[in-house]
């Protein structure tokens, strides 16, 4: 062999070999373990006993329903503002829109917090109410990630369709149906996905707020507690198969470079 | 209509805003519930700063925070451009496995390094190893992300120029193609910083037991009962909550006269 | 088809102001009847009012004044979705999430047309604009012409009474451009409905109009049919934006005599004696010949092959005259040229300014007759700014050559006075006409510099007198010659 050239796609290495390790590798390992018993032996016993337990398949329900009340109460708070700054003729909106976004960078277990101290104040026990104090946390968290790909896609709007739409006969409601919804799609889909993963997993928030019931990050965090990492590592793998197909349908729709985290960053 | 949308947005900040604001005016008292009248009080702030459990924590986070963003830093951005000027492998092997930590429930991310790092490797957990891989696991994929584009806004006979002028490949990267995308790279570092000062799953799996950033403390302060604890961390919400707000307008201004 | 039903004015604006928020007035008191079945092309520069004033009819944007009627009813308050009036949009704008189907039948939905009638419709059109067996296409795999057409079929497909195009040709290349030009006329004849075009392109205008509104400035400049466009406009405006044009301000001498480029001409108008005029000539109107046989003589400075003709430039003393010939001239050779009578335009000054050319010297200063003029340069040419090197750029960057910079002096003749004390004023010369106006005297003065200046003044003088006129240097205001 002669002397290796330098070529600029090499410097992909340190990361391809990062992600390699640190990001395949524990997925196969999850994989392993998800279908082997203590003794190494290959069993399919840890993918049914989830499916045959009453209590995990309930964990796998009321995660699906906090899931889908939040993303939905998280949609028709976050659709109105973005669609109100994105329409409006603010001068800052920017700055408007930095406001509403603001909160991402704040920590989001400080902010459970506060909100905690205020709802406390409100209820009186925390207790009487754990679903709706859960989606109002999860709410309270995530909103941002909502607003934000909304928005990106809202704004992009090209504003002679509404005029084309309004042009050939739509009045303004018809034309928000027929042009403007259907073309925030993408944002919305990016929202969805921004949102919708999290509330399934994200146990901090309900036990931050006292709500024992366990969703499937918290189940996770069991099996991880109790070193029993063939059961979490096939909840783990459950989540990833959601997640798979979350993906592979979302990925149709979605907009790439609408929702990502780094949006407002954007320099 | 005008001032029904005005009134919700509004309406929604104020939403938004209140318990980060209510905890701010309390943490300026002696009381230890919200709803109590009690006098004015810098005893929380006192607190949050001697109390050596504390001050370890915040510095723990913050020295956490900045190491780990240097290195995903580094390896995003070389990641970056390695993947945009390769033909297959890079894109197909790099530019997947990217996406796997951005769309992955973070919870998951954790349990599986764990597993990995812990189960299979026996990595000690009080040697911080798991835990700075874990942030920049958590981190680089979102400095990739801010890089790309930037890449791709670049004109790309550039580097060709800059070798053709009898540049380096070295000196053409450093001098030429980096400054084109340092405002991505710059945005990725802030990006990987916010990640890894919000972060609670990965932290908490891979951490040594002796260890707390801010979000593992709180959420066991949640848990414990010591109230003096619980009202320094209001100081904690509100220090953060003006330093997010300062940051955010020099930022504004300093897009400002960027464009004037 | 009754022709009386023909005639009958579709839409007309009336007294029409339009202000944006800022105070900027985009059209003014603007005054256009259009009839049933004509096709009308409102042209002129960009920034003119021109797609402002068809924003306004589609409904868009309200007049901030005036009456808008249609079919005789005011339609201010009516809005877009309520009018029968379609409008193809500069980009298109057709739907993206929607293909050629759903695109053109997006109206005929919302009208709650039959399932039936809306296929059989958007089949139709779809062959008035040659895209049979589109239905099913996505519109991003349609290339700009064929978007073009299909955007025409979703308008036309509702049968609106009047079809609104705003430079619906602009993204298209040249030879595309052309081929649509023709087609959008014969859909014209077709369908028999009104058309109202957009363009800053004259050639198009001509091409295609019954009648052609010329806006500059918020402004109606002149409205009439083509012919009438371009061969008697209105102004210097119309003149020089529609076709190549020579214009010499000049004045009339007597019964078709007019005089300008220095020398006399006869000409087909009959305008008062005395009167300052603006004379166009269009270059394929000036002949070229040898130099005793012409009515003026000049210099030939460029030659540009031009395909069909040859461009050629003349010097004849100050003037620059442009010349289109199919046969070659020599580069420097001395010519004669002659200018039939009818070849000659003559338009009375609009606001009777005394126009005077000037070039700049190298640092852009502008020397006038026998002093320097205060002026800013960068105030006429837009977005430009002065480099380190005392080069000045446009807003696009590009360097402005101080010998391609033509300023046009303009002072108004009742801003001048005269003076017998000859170190008076800042130029000198004899009065060579002088025309009494009811209240006043109005004088032409012909400087020592061969310049004519119109300077009207209450007091009697005589012809032939020596005078000083004094010129306030506030009173003169620069236009930039484009």
């Amino acid at each position: 062999m002669g002397k290796i050239r330098f070529s600029r796609a090499q410097l992909c290495i340190p990361y391809g070999l990062f992600l390699v390790c640190f990001v395949f590798a524990p997925l196969v390992v999850i994989i392993y373990y998800a279908f082997t018993n203590g003794q190494g032996q290959f069993t399919l016993e840890n993918l049914t006993s989830f499916f045959s337990s009453p209590n995990t398949i309930g964990t796998l329900a009321y995660s699906f329903g906090i899931a889908v009340v939040t993303t939905g109460v998280c949609l028709l708070l976050a659709y109105p503002v973005a669609y109100i700054l994105a329409r409006s003729s603010y001068r800052h909106k920017s700055v408007i829109l930095m406001i509403f976004v603001m909160p991402m960078w704040i920590n989001f277990t400080l902010r459970i917090t506060a909100l905690k101290e205020v709802l406390t104040i409100i209820e009186g026990n925390l207790s009487f109410h754990p679903f709706l104090n859960t989606v109002i946390g999860m709410t309270y968290d995530f909103l941002p990630f909502m607003i934000l790909p909304i928005y990106t896609t809202l704004i992009k709007l090209d504003g002679s369709l509404l005029e084309a739409a309004a042009d050939l006969g739509a009045d303004a409601l018809q034309t928000f149906l027929k042009v403007t919804l259907p073309l925030s799609v993408p944002g919305i889909i990016s929202g969805i996905v921004m949102v919708f993963l999290p509330s399934m997993t994200n146990y901090v928030v309900l036990d931050m707020l006292y709500n024992s019931t366990y969703i499937m990050g918290s189940l996770i965090g069991a099996y991880f507690s109790a070193y029993d990492w063939h059961n979490g590592s096939m909840i783990a793998l459950i989540l990833l198969v959601i997640i798979l197909l979350f993906t592979l349908f979302t990925n149709r729709y979605s907009d790439s470079d609408a929702g990502s985290r780094g949006g407002v960053f954007g320099a | 209509m005008k001032k029904v949308c005005a009134a919700f947005l509004g309406l929604m900040i104020l939403l938004m805003y209140l318990p980060i604001l209510i905890l701010a005016v309390y943490s300026f008292t002696d009381s230890a519930n919200i709803g109590a009248i009690h006098g004015f009080s810098l005893q929380n702030y006192v607190t949050l700063f001697t109390k050596p459990e504390l001050r370890e924590m915040i510095v723990g986070t913050l020295f956490l925070a900045f190491l780990s963003a240097m290195i995903s830093t580094l390896l995003g951005t070389l990641g970056a451009m390695g993947v945009f000027y390769s033909k297959r492998f890079g894109n197909i092997v790099v530019g997947a496995l990217n996406q796997v930590p951005v769309v992955n429930a973070e919870v998951v991310t954790a349990f599986s390094l764990c597993v990995l790092l812990i189960g299979v490797c026996g990595v000690d957990k009080s040697s911080f190893i798991s835990l700075l891989i874990g942030h920049v696991v958590l981190e680089s994929p979102f400095v990739y992300l801010s890089v790309v584009p930037k890449l791709k806004q670049m004109d790309n006979s550039l580097y060709e120029a800059a070798l053709d002028l009898g540049a380096s490949p070295a000196m053409a990267l450093r001098r030429v193609i980096l400054p084109q995308i340092f405002p991505g790279v710059i945005s990725g570092f802030a990006l990987a910083v916010t990640l890894s000062l919000d972060d609670y799953f990965i932290t908490s799996y891979t951490k040594p037991a002796t260890f707390d950033t801010i979000s593992t403390y709180v959420v066991n302060a949640t848990r414990g009962s010591q109230t003096n604890i619980k009202t320094a961390l209001w100081a904690l919400s509100t220090i953060i909550f003006v330093v997010v707000i300062v940051v955010v307008a020099m930022m504004n201004m300093a897009e400002k006269n960027k464009n004037n | 088809m009754d022709r009386n039903t023909n005639k009958e004015n579709i839409i007309e604006l009336r007294h029409i102001s339009r202000t944006f928020d800022d105070g900027f007035r985009v059209v003014e008191d603007l005054n256009i009847v259009i009839q049933r079945g004509e096709f009308v092309t409102f042209l002129g520069p960009s920034g003119c009012g021109k797609t402002t004033t068809l924003r306004m009819i589609a409904g868009f944007e309200s007049p901030t004044e005036g009456e808008l009627l249609l079919n005789g009813e005011d339609i201010r308050d009516l809005p877009p979705n309520k009018r029968p009036i379609n409008t193809v949009f500069q980009r298109y704008a057709l739907f993206p999430h929607l293909n050629v189907f759903d695109n053109i039948a997006f109206g005929l939905k919302l009208k709650k047309f039959s399932k039936t009638d809306i296929v059989r419709k958007v089949k139709k059109a779809l062959e008035m604009v040659d895209l049979e067996g589109f239905e099913s296409r996505k519109i991003q795999t349609l290339s700009g012409g064929q978007q073009q057409r299909i955007a025409i079929a979703r308008a036309i497909v509702n049968e609106p009474e009047i079809l609104l195009l705003d430079e619906p040709l602009g993204a298209l290349d040249l030879k595309m451009r052309k081929e649509m030009q023709l087609e959008l006329k014969s859909i014209h004849e077709k369908l028999g409905i009104t058309f109202i075009y957009v363009t800053h392109d004259q050639e198009e205008a001509l091409t295609m109009s019954d009648k052609i509104v010329v806006m500059s400035e918020g402004k109606i400049q002149q409205a009439g049919t083509p012919e009438d466009i371009y061969n008697e406009p209105k102004n210097a405006f119309v003149a020089d934006f529609i076709g190549d044009s020579n214009i010499f301000s000049g004045i009339m001498t007597g019964k078709y005599k007019v005089r300008f480029c220095g020398a006399e001409f006869e000409c087909v108008d009959d305008v008062e004696d005395g009167t300052m005029i603006d004379a166009v000539v269009r270059p394929e109107d000036i002949v070229i010949t040898t130099p005793d046989q012409g009515i003026i003589r000049g210099r030939v400075t460029s030659v540009i092959f031009k395909g069909v003709h040859y461009e050629i430039t003349i010097q004849s003393g100050k003037n620059e005259i442009v010349v289109q010939s199919t046969k070659k001239a020599e580069l420097n050779a001395v010519v004669g040229l002659y200018i039939e009578p009818e070849g000659i335009h003559i338009m009375i000054a609009g606001n009777l300014m005394n126009r005077i050319e000037s070039g700049v010297d190298r640092e852009y200063k502008l020397t006038f007759l026998n002093g320097q003029l205060d002026y800013n340069i960068l105030s006429l040419i837009p977005g430009s700014s002065f480099q380190t090197d005392g080069t000045i750029v446009n807003g696009h960057g590009d360097v402005i050559e101080p010998d391609k910079i033509r300023i046009i002096v303009s002072i108004k003749p009742r801003d001048i006075t005269m003076s017998d004390d000859k170190e008076a004023g800042i130029v000198r010369g004899n009065i060579i006409n002088m025309v009494y106006k009811g209240d006043h005297y109005s004088y032409v003065v012909r400087t020592e510099e061969d310049e004519d200046f119109i300077v009207d003044d209450e007091y009697l003088w005589n012809m032939d007198d020596y005078v000083s006129l004094i010129i306030p240097k506030e009173k003169i205001q620069y236009t930039l010659k484009k």
